[in-house]
Parts: structure tokens; C-alpha cells; sequence
């Protein structure tokens, strides 16, 4: 590839990442429509989606995990427990970030 | 308050301290992954600064190595990236319409972005709409440093700690802990997780997303006719 081929290649991978991140905002508030409210349709979607999304974005860390061979995914499952253990017992986002990770480091390094 | 811009960019930084390790770290990894397909170290940089998303620089660092075909790159960015117009509509109700900053608040949606600005709560007397902009801006700096140090140190960078990438899985699984405690009904929080796993299943990593996302949508149409039925 060329030096331009190259720069075309990450100018479009730029310009269609934006666009999927801003078309909402441009089809769903701009034109005449700009006024009215959003439709309720629409707007219970996006109340709706959220949740949802957390949860993917969940199963989405886990994807690389291999159930049937290694160590079955045992440190990245243990270490998600004991994030929401540590969670649900002080509540304090930063704690259970730090344990989490801590122990995941622990359990990669030196367990399994 | 004395310094209202000052308190507002503190506040900023501290609820995205845990994006600086994840995206550094991350940032990082992406640096050396294109080290090792023998690029410059200015191609993560411009890359990170330009596309601004993880996994589809990933993906475009691969494609760079192979022949030029544009259509390849613009349906790859539009599938991967295709989760990031939902990120949008649950943002209508939660970002300005009309502001100057909506280019940076909308350019910078990227999951970890997402997930801090749509849950954040901020005292009285702080603006949400300027933490959220630095929320924005503050994570996007952290990704491009990371992608920055992650080529420039290339191989000669040996420190590394195996697992601390973890940090933004325990992210995303407090805050979707805390998404859970706070909401009534949980079909939403156990749809995404179930329709997920399945997805995955039977999709595979590559369009597993998509598929979730279509699904969600499908769900939420069918909810909304019953409950418009009801009500008639």
C-alpha cells in the first residue's frame, strides 16, 4: 500500500466511525423536526438500551475467554466475583476496581 | 464555589481516573501491536487521534498490512462501530442539542465514555454538560498517550504486567452492578446479558454485537406494541 492508500484507508475508517457515533443527533434532532419532542418510541429505546448495553459490554470483556481448554477462564470469572463481592460490600467504585484488578494480576501471575 | 471551571475539570478527573489506567494500558498494547507489524510510531498516534475507537484501529492495523480495498475498510469500521449509533440515541436525552461541545461529546462516544457520561450524577453546582466534555476530552487524551507511549517505546518498553488490563472488565461489570441495584424492572440489565451470550454463541466474535444490538431493538419494538395495546 502507499503512503496515500494508506491515508485514504485511515481517513475512511475515521470519517464512518465519527458517523456512527453523531447520525443519531443528526437524524433524530435536526431538520424541521427541531422543536417537537423526540418520538416516544425512540426515546423509550434509548431508556430502554442502556441496560442492556451494560450487560454486553460485560459479556463483551469475557469474549476472548475459552471455557473447555486452559485454565477455563477461571481467573477472569473468580476476579469478576470478587469485584462484585468487594462492590456490593463497601460500594466504593475505586476499591473495587483496585481489588479486582489486584487479584486478577494475582491470579494470572501466580495461581494459574 | 471559587473556581467553577477548575472544580468542574477535578471532578472530571477523578470519575475518569479509572479510564486513564484501562485506556493507557490498552493504548499501550495497540502502540505495540502496531510496532510489531512495522509501523512508526506515528501511525498509532495519528490513528488514535483520527478514528478515536480501540477495536476498529485493531482491525485497520491489519488491513494497512494488506492490499487497498476502501469499500473493505468502510463496512468493517461501519459493522464494529455499528454498536456506537445506539451509544447516540441513548444519548439524546442526556447530552446538549445545541451546544459547542456536541462535536467533542459525540466524537469521543466510545464505550467507556459512554457508560461514565450516561451514569453520571454530578453534585449541585457543577455543570454536567461541561464535566461530561471533559470526561470526554480526558479519555481521549489517555487513549492517544497510551497509543503514543505503546509505538514509541516499542521494544524497548520490557515492563509490562500481564492482567492489568482487567481494569476495564471490572469497569464495566461495577457499573453495570450499579445499573442493576438502581433500576425497577430488569428485563433490560438480563435481556443484554442473555441475548448476549447467545449471540456470541451462535455468531462468533466477529458480528456478535450487531446481532445483539438488532435483537435489543426487536425486543424493545415488541414491549412497546404490547404496552400500546394495553393502553388502547
Amino acid at each position: 500500500m502507499s503512503l496515500l492508500q494508506q491515508v485514504i484507508t485511515i481517513a475512511i475508517a475515521a470519517v464512518t466511525n465519527f458517523i456512527t457515533r453523531w447520525s443519531p443527533f443528526a437524524i433524530f434532532t435536526s431538520s424541521k423536526k427541531e422543536q417537537e419532542e423526540l418520538s416516544p418510541f425512540i426515546k423509550g429505546l434509548g431508556d430502554f438500551l442502556p441496560a442492556a448495553i451494560m450487560g454486553m459490554l460485560v459479556v463483551y470483556c469475557y469474549r476472548n475467554v475459552n471455557l473447555l481448554a486452559g485454565n477455563h477462564g477461571l481467573p477472569d470469572f473468580l476476579a469478576g466475583i470478587i469485584t462484585v463481592v468487594v462492590h456490593l460490600w463497601r460500594r466504593s467504585m475505586f476499591l473495587s476496581l483496585i481489588v479486582g484488578t489486584v487479584s486478577y494480576i494475582i491470579l494470572i501471575n501466580y495461581v494459574f | 464555589m471559587k473556581n467553577k471551571h477548575w472544580e468542574n475539570f477535578r471532578f472530571a478527573l477523578t470519575t475518569s481516573s479509572p479510564v486513564f489506567f484501562g485506556y493507557v494500558i490498552l493504548g499501550l498494547g495497540y502502540g505495540l501491536y502496531m510496532h510489531n507489524l512495522g509501523f512508526s510510531f506515528w501511525y498509532p498516534t495519528l490513528m488514535a487521534a483520527t478514528i478515536y475507537g480501540g477495536s476498529v484501529e485493531f482491525i485497520i492495523a491489519t488491513l494497512l498490512t494488506q492490499h487497498f480495498n476502501p469499500l473493505n475498510v468502510l463496512l468493517i469500521t461501519a459493522v464494529v462501530g455499528f454498536r456506537q449509533f445506539f451509544y447516540g440515541i441513548s444519548m439524546l436525552t442526556k447530552y446538549p442539542r445545541h451546544d459547542w461541545r456536541k462535536f467533542l461529546l459525540l466524537f469521543g462516544l466510545t464505550d467507556e465514555t459512554f457508560v461514565i457520561n450516561y451514569s453520571l450524577k454530578v453534585p449541585a453546582g457543577y455543570d454536567k454538560t461541561t464535566v461530561q466534555a471533559w470526561i470526554t476530552l480526558l479519555d481521549y487524551l489517555y487513549w492517544v498517550l497510551g497509543a503514543f507511549l505503546g509505538g514509541f517505546l516499542g521494544s524497548t518498553l520490557n515492563l509490562q504486567i500481564k492482567g492489568l488490563d482487567f481494569v476495564m472488565t471490572a469497569l464495566f461489570v461495577v457499573l453495570a452492578l450499579e445499573q442493576f441495584m438502581q433500576e425497577k424492572s430488569h428485563i433490560s440489565s438480563l435481556s443484554g446479558v442473555v441475548i448476549t451470550i447467545v449471540c456470541l454463541l451462535l455468531f462468533g466474535k466477529t458480528y456478535f454485537l450487531v446481532a445483539t444490538l438488532l435483537l435489543l431493538v426487536g425486543e424493545y419494538y415488541f414491549l412497546y406494541r404490547r404496552h400500546q395495546k394495553a393502553g388502547e
